[in-house]
């Protein structure tokens, strides 16, 4: 029960926000899209091939290979946190994932027998299950970026430790356990169940890329988790006032272990993927990812001070990344640029942002 | 004035708290009692106690002697959560607000009113707007100290809190604003809510406050009524150059 209200505060002093100084309009979310939109633009005007059917089908599908990570990162980031772990995770589950799927499909393994039998002629491996090891072997994959979020989350939320320095050491312990498994090989995802994994990671879904497919849902996830539950609300809030969020009764502790554990899973799901469309799950995979995915974040509006961010400017991001990156190749420039530029609009989206809040 | 409902159970009573910190005694034997819809003054000068019996009140950290009543039922605090489950709040100075959200959302944060969606549970946005009592939709990064002061002040007003305790509520923000903060105190004493104001600027304390009690050195040094005294002997108890009263 909540005591009668006779008359809410008001200041009159006080004007209203113009719609164009709230919501996405005044985000710096929104200036790099009306970027991108002019970049597309000038894409179209600078090369016949940008639009073509090919070429679209083709951005969406190499952005959304990092753009599942980006928005497992966004999480993180809004809480004020950092994780610096996604390359090397998405490696990991990657190679755990593939390494898994090929081993119990090879009768003579242990445990094998549960999964496969060889037909008749002696040669061929047959699922007992269809779909069985596809399964076992991309949960597997997400169960070792599950532990990973939760030994991040452990660190930085109970323990204390500093976000950037726990995850620095977590790059490098998940880069090495990915070495020490492998032995230093690529593994490539085989067995009777390959076909439905290629299909589920590289093929298409209703003409599009099933990894932009994928990237969609989880983005319209993260946006009704980030605005519209409990849940989201408390990330918005440990990022925006930690002490603030701590005082009222939220758990901290837990809401810091949760996005820990939501951005490794992210991930991991973003190397089971990438694998695919590879066919192979080399060692060495996404290494230094994690800058790319920081960096798209960042320039999609996630505030690296905590407190700001969502899947649109994830997504955002990670487009433009993609568009200028294409861009170039079209534009026969060399891809040595890239780098170069990617690092010049990280600064000026963040500028812009800078000035424009100066003004307000 | 002193205790306009004597006869009335106190909703908080304090008996010869203590509380050490080490070889620092910062409280000692204080005795306390808040009755509904009345406003006492803490007083004191920096190192006097207030915060520290504030924050034992709060269920920060449990006191080392003494005994906490409230509405008549011993109490002890852990955490602050316990302390709020019975029905105390706190607005604490630097208000603890989430600067990034709107108001409607500081008000409810911890405690977002929900919608069932089958198995998902989703935040009530119209309910929780329509309840906070202030601009729901401005960020509180755009408010300026006394619409902050309002935000932090409805969010007690929402659970049943029946002893509220704001630390220096009116340190920060425009004469014009203090006077609407006041205005909140009295309307939550009508109400039948029992504040404690912390503050030291004298004549807030004077303008809303039934009674003035002053701290010193971890002491109560007095407890008066606010008729009883005045803005010069409140000074001197709490400068020490009048040892008690």
């Amino acid at each position: 029960m909540a005591t009668p209200i006779e008359s809410p505060i008001t200041f009159t002093n006080v004007g209203k926000a113009r719609w164009w100084q709230s919501g996405i309009f005044a985000s710096q979310t929104g200036y790099v899209l009306l970027a991108l939109v002019a970049l597309f633009v000038v894409m179209h005007f600078a090369s016949p091939y940008f639009f073509t059917e090919g070429n679209m089908q083709n951005v969406a599908k190499n952005f959304s290979f990092i753009a599942i990570a980006t928005l497992g990162v966004t999480f993180v980031i809004i809480t004020g946190g950092i994780d610096l772990s996604v390359g090397s995770m998405m490696c990991f589950s990657a190679m755990i994932t593939s390494m898994l799927m090929t081993d119990v499909s090879t009768p003579g393994v242990p445990g094998a027998s549960w999964f496969v039998h060889l037909a008749a002629d002696g040669k061929t491996v047959v699922a007992n299950v269809p779909g069985l090891i596809l399964a076992v072997s991309v949960l597997a994959g997400l169960g070792v970026a599950l532990i990973v979020g939760l030994v991040n989350g452990f660190c930085i939320a109970v323990l204390g430790l500093s976000p950037f320095v726990t995850t620095l050491g977590m790059l490098s312990i998940v880069r090495g356990l990915g070495y020490v498994v492998s032995n230093g090989r690529g593994s490539f995802p085989s067995g009777p169940d390959a076909d439905y994994f290629y299909a589920l990671t590289s093929g298409d879904l209703f003409g599009m890329p099933a990894p932009f497919i994928y990237l969609l849902v989880l983005a319209v996830a993260m946006a009704v988790v980030l605005h519209h539950t409990a849940f989201g609300r408390h990330v918005f809030a440990l990022g925006g006032n930690e002490k603030a969020a701590a005082v009222t009764g939220i758990s901290v502790v837990r809401v810091k272990i949760e996005v820990y554990v939501i951005c490794a899973l992210a991930a991991g799901l973003q190397g089971i993927i990438i694998s695919g469309w590879l066919g192979s799950a080399p060692a060495n995979m996404a290494t230094s990812y994690e800058l790319n995915i920081i960096a798209a974040a960042v320039i999609g509006g996630a505030n690296l001070a905590g407190g700001g961010g969502g899947p649109l400017g994830a997504i955002v991001g990670c487009v433009l990344l993609e568009v200028i990156r294409n861009g170039l190749v079209l534009a026969q420039v060399s891809s040595y640029w890239q780098q170069t530029l990617v690092g010049v609009i990280i600064i000026l989206a963040v500028l812009v942002d800078r000035i424009r809040s100066r003004m307000a | 004035m002193v205790t306009p409902h004597a006869a009335w159970q106190p909703v908080l009573e304090l008996t010869g708290i203590g509380k050490q910190f080490g070889a620092i005694r910062a409280l000692h034997g204080v005795d306390m009692r808040i009755f509904p819809g009345e406003v006492v003054g803490l007083m004191g000068d920096n190192g006097a106690g207030k915060s520290t019996l504030v924050k034992v009140i709060a269920g920060n950290f449990p006191p080392n002697h003494g005994e906490i009543r409230f509405e008549g039922k011993a109490v002890h605090f852990t955490r602050p959560i316990d302390a709020r489950a019975v029905g105390i709040e706190v607005v604490y100075q630097d208000l603890a607000l989430a600067d990034n959200l709107t108001a409607a959302a500081n008000v409810f944060l911890g405690r977002e009113l929900k919608r069932k969606f089958g198995p998902f549970a989703l935040l009530d946005h119209k309910t929780m707007e329509l309840r906070s009592e202030t601009r729901p939709h401005d960020l509180v990064k755009q408010m300026s100290g006394g619409q902050r002061q309002a935000v932090a002040i409805a969010r007690t007003r929402l659970s049943n809190a029946k002893l509220v305790m704001m630390d220096e509520p009116t340190a920060a923000i425009s004469v014009r604003q203090v006077e609407q903060v006041l205005s909140l105190i009295r309307r939550l004493k009508e109400q039948g809510v029992a504040v404690m104001l912390i503050s030291h600027r004298m004549p807030d304390v004077f303008a809303v406050c039934d009674r003035v009690v002053v701290m010193r050195r971890g002491e109560k040094r007095a407890d008066k009524g606010i008729g009883d005294t005045s803005p010069e002997e409140v000074t001197s108890l709490i400068t020490g150059a009048k040892e008690a009263a």
